[in-house]
């Protein structure tokens, strides 16, 4: 265990991207998001969620895949490059590294995504442990521990200090990296901390969701559930949700012409969006309940069927506060999975 | 006033008036109603009217107009202004709603409530002047008038524009002290371009690009938007370049010019808290001070300003005219 | 991308110009003889209130530096009140444009008749002296469009 003072962290980051792009929540216009630290940079570790969870760190909202161009009457095609170099992403929570596990098994398993695989090996996670969990959260309901976030370092901001502990190889490059500002840390404060973060969650409202209805056995019930028929209604179909959510990982693929040439590059898509799977025969999902039953089947049975039991639900609370409608996975599980 | 809304929806359910209604439903953590449809007296248990019910529910009656059987909404005073301007374009059915204007002191916004360091939240309760906000840390105080959304400190007014009947409003009603809606527009029109430009790329960059503001719109009512649309290639559905920001939110903004009701509902919904009735509030202002003041939704007959002109007009030139500031 | 000095910028502007006034107004000029920078690319619509917003935007995006709308004088209108309707959308549109930080001077409206060769050549050459004094368009522009 190490720590170092709150009023060093500056330190700590200039060391950091001195040698390796550093990943960071920055309030730019009064929302923070993952941004990538400079000097001027507003720095906002206070600040318990992100609208955006880190996923973009990994998974970009918009990435190019590779560019054509005609020439001279030839056609060259240049595909973009892969990470290579080493980064950091500082400040995630347990929920956004639950939720970059979720990535993994879609992204990692055969056909490995390449783009995604290359920056989840090159990217080293500090996660930072929930000092005080919000009355949206319910990680809690999916296993997770926002106390003792697992990730490369797990990192503890208590009072005017934070706390650092390197969980793996390369959480332990990193910390050997910044030796100089680190001092040792004692655990005392880190299990007070823990115990704390505990007591919390205990009381929050969501923490206790009933997740027992939904299994695989239950999936044509719930699909043939008439209840979604009410439930979507005050569905907008935007796309908030699943743009804030650090486990949706559907892209849509899209050509851009650029006049002499085309990229083509991969954005984020969202199943609540009309022409989300359009394929030549049309769209099989044709209404918005259809899409609505689409987003919360996927999260809490179809994914997990094929999973071994792993929601892709990690309980952040982003659409909880975030919905236009106030529509939420929440009201979802209580409604179907009955009141805890 | 929640008490005789419920009641009296109750009596027009059961004289067959109508067969639903269009309301807000109680959410779980006592800021989170969402607009809802209630078939018989017994749901209507979960109705719910108090300031967190912003929502605008004109919109959800285009929807609401193409189902069997007429309609009870209750509409705030400046949702009465979308309602008007759907009736003008053609977007409703006025004979198969029936509107309960409801009496409004204002809508709530509870990240103003949070950023003041209140957490944990369990429920929210008005009384007076002051919400009460019983959180897992015991009960706290916040001041309503601190909790308005920026909308409702510039209220345009207590007025329904259309109803049937009105519930806990008086006619003639004045909303209180006010700002000027147009502070902030003037602000930027004072600034050097560079400083605009710096402005709006802050902002403006924050964008998802989740479709909220358009989907929230009364105003947009397009069945297919051209953001949609596969047939052009402004379906960019992310903006992969900064350019796709600019575009988007200027043609936003600009199809919906001369018809907006400045509701507010896009700056409410937006994930990011981009301003964006600033873009709105622009257009409001040019159009007010180019072709007379003109105030979208207070009736359903007059042309707008975009689909109308006079031989006296003033020229685009006027724009460098007035700036000439480079 | 490239870093150019103001002596090797060469501005693209795009002019709309309707079919019935300002489109002849153009050829007359060349039939005149009377010079205006090959700058200017014309882009022939049917009236200048076909053109929408999007245009404009689109042209920007596209490498445009500066973009014009010539159409007939109010009044003059082939379908009567096409340029009316052009008219109070531009003038929004511009001031939204110069609202949110883009250099008025890259847009304009011209009014040009099929017997103004002159006005259109000096409207011409005043607006591309214009652009050159701008310089090249970098708050509405789309770095995929750029050449490099």
């Amino acid at each position: 265990m190490y720590q170092i003072a709150k009023n060093r962290l500056p330190e700590l980051f200039a060391a950091i991207a001195g040698r390796e792009d550093l990943f960071l929540p920055i309030n730019k216009s009064g929302q923070a998001n993952f941004g990538l630290w400079s000097e001027e940079a507003q720095v906002d570790l206070d600040t318990l969620k992100t609208v955006k969870s880190g996923k973009d760190c990994f998974f970009p909202q918009s990435e190019t895949l590779y560019s054509c161009k005609k020439e001279e009457g030839k056609l060259s095609i240049d595909p973009a490059r892969l990470t290579e170099e080493p980064f950091v992403v500082f400040g995630m929570r347990a929920c956004d590294v639950q939720g970059l596990k979720v990535l993994d098994n879609v992204f990692l398993k055969d056909p490995v995504d390449s783009f995604y695989a290359a920056r989840r090996e090159h990217g080293t996670v500090v996660a930072l442990a929930c000092h005080e969990p919000e009355e949206t959260c319910f990680c809690k309901v999916f296993g997770i521990d926002a106390a003792n976030p697992g990730a490369d370092v797990a990192a503890w901001m208590i009072g005017e200090t934070l706390f650092w502990r390197p969980l793996t190889e390369k959480g332990e490059a990193l910390t050997g990296m910044v030796k100089d500002l680190l001092s040792d840390g004692e655990d005392r404060a880190v299990e007070e901390e823990k115990a704390q973060i505990r007591a919390i969650i205990e009381k929050l409202p969501y923490s206790h969701l009933n997740l027992s209805r939904f299994q695989p056995e239950n999936t044509m019930d719930l699909f043939d559930d008439p209840r979604w028929e009410e439930m979507y209604q005050p569905c907008l179909a935007c796309g908030t949700c699943t743009f804030v959510c650090p486990t949706c990982q559907c892209y849509d693929i899209k050509d851009f012409n650029t006049g002499e040439g085309v990229q083509r590059y991969r954005c984020w898509d969202s199943c609540m969006y009309s022409d989300f799977t359009m394929m030549a025969h049309g769209n099989m999902r044709t209404s918005q309940m259809q899409r609505f039953r689409q987003r919360f089947m996927h999260k809490l049975v179809y994914y997990p069927a094929n999973n071994e039991g792993m929601y892709s639900c990690v309980g952040c609370g982003r659409c909880v506060s975030k919905c236009p409608a106030s529509l939420n996975i929440v009201k979802v599980i209580k409604k179907l999975g009955g009141e805890a | 006033m929640q008490e005789r809304l419920i009641e009296r929806a109750k009596e027009l359910l059961a004289e067959g008036t109508v067969v639903r209604v269009l309301g807000w439903k109680r959410g779980d953590l006592g800021y989170d109603p969402e607009p809802a449809y209630f078939n018989s007296p017994e749901e209507l248990e979960d109705f719910v009217y108090d300031g967190f019910c912003g929502a605008n529910l004109s919109k959800y009656m285009i929807q609401a107009g193409k189902l069997e059987g007429n309609t009870l909404v209750f509409l705030k005073p400046c949702d009465t202004y979308s309602f008007n301007q759907l009736i003008k374009e053609h977007r409703v059915n006025r004979e198969k709603t029936y509107i309960i204007g409801v009496g409004c002191k204002g809508t709530l916004d509870i990240d103003k409530v949070k950023s003041a360091g209140i957490k944990g939240i369990e429920r929210v309760s008005c009384q007076g002047d002051v919400l009460k906000i019983q959180t897992i840390y015991g009960e706290k105080e916040f001041p309503f008038q601190e909790a308005l959304l920026e909308r409702c400190t510039v209220c345009k007014g207590k007025t329904h524009q259309i109803y049937d009947e009105l519930i806990g409003a008086e006619e003639g009603e004045e909303a209180g002290p006010l700002g000027n809606r147009f502070e902030m527009v003037e602000k930027l029109e004072a600034m050097s371009p560079e400083e605009r430009f710096a402005f709006w790329q802050k902002e403006l960059s924050k964008c998802i690009r989740c479709n909220a503001c358009r989907n929230v719109c009364p105003a947009c009512s397009c069945l297919k938007c051209v953001f949609d649309s596969n047939q052009f290639d402004s379906a960019q559905k992310a903006n992969a370049d900064t350019f796709e920001e600019q575009m988007f939110h200027i043609i936003r903004a600009f199809h919906v010019a001369g018809r907006c009701t400045d509701c507010g509902e896009c700056s409410r919904v937006c994930p990011q808290g981009i301003p964006l009735h600033l873009l709105n509030r622009k257009f409001i202002k040019d159009i007010n001070e180019f072709y007379g003041e003109y105030q979208a939704g207070e009736d359903t007959e007059s042309r707008a300003p975009l689909t109308n002109f006079t031989f006296e007009d003033v020229e685009p030139g006027i724009v460098s005219e007035r700036g000439g500031r480079h | 991308m490239q870093v150019e000095n103001k002596k090797e910028f060469r501005p693209k502007i795009v002019a709309f110009c309707c079919n019935w006034c300002s489109y002849a107004g153009a050829d007359l000029a060349g039939s005149s003889r009377l010079a205006y920078p090959a700058d200017v690319k014309i882009i022939r619509v049917p009236c200048s209130c076909r053109v929408n917003p999007m245009f404009i935007l689109r042209a920007f995006q596209r490498g445009a530096d500066g973009v014009i709308l010539c159409g007939c004088h109010p009044g003059d209108c082939h379908y009567t009140t096409g340029n009316y309707y052009a008219r109070r959308r531009m003038t929004l549109l511009f001031s939204m444009l110069d609202y949110l930080g883009v250099e008025h001077g890259r847009t304009r409206v011209e009014w040009v008749s099929a017997a103004e060769g002159v006005k259109f050549s000096t409207t011409m050459n005043e607006f591309v002296e214009k652009i050159y004094s701008l310089g090249e368009n970098v708050r509405l522009e789309d770095l995929r469009c750029k050449r490099d």
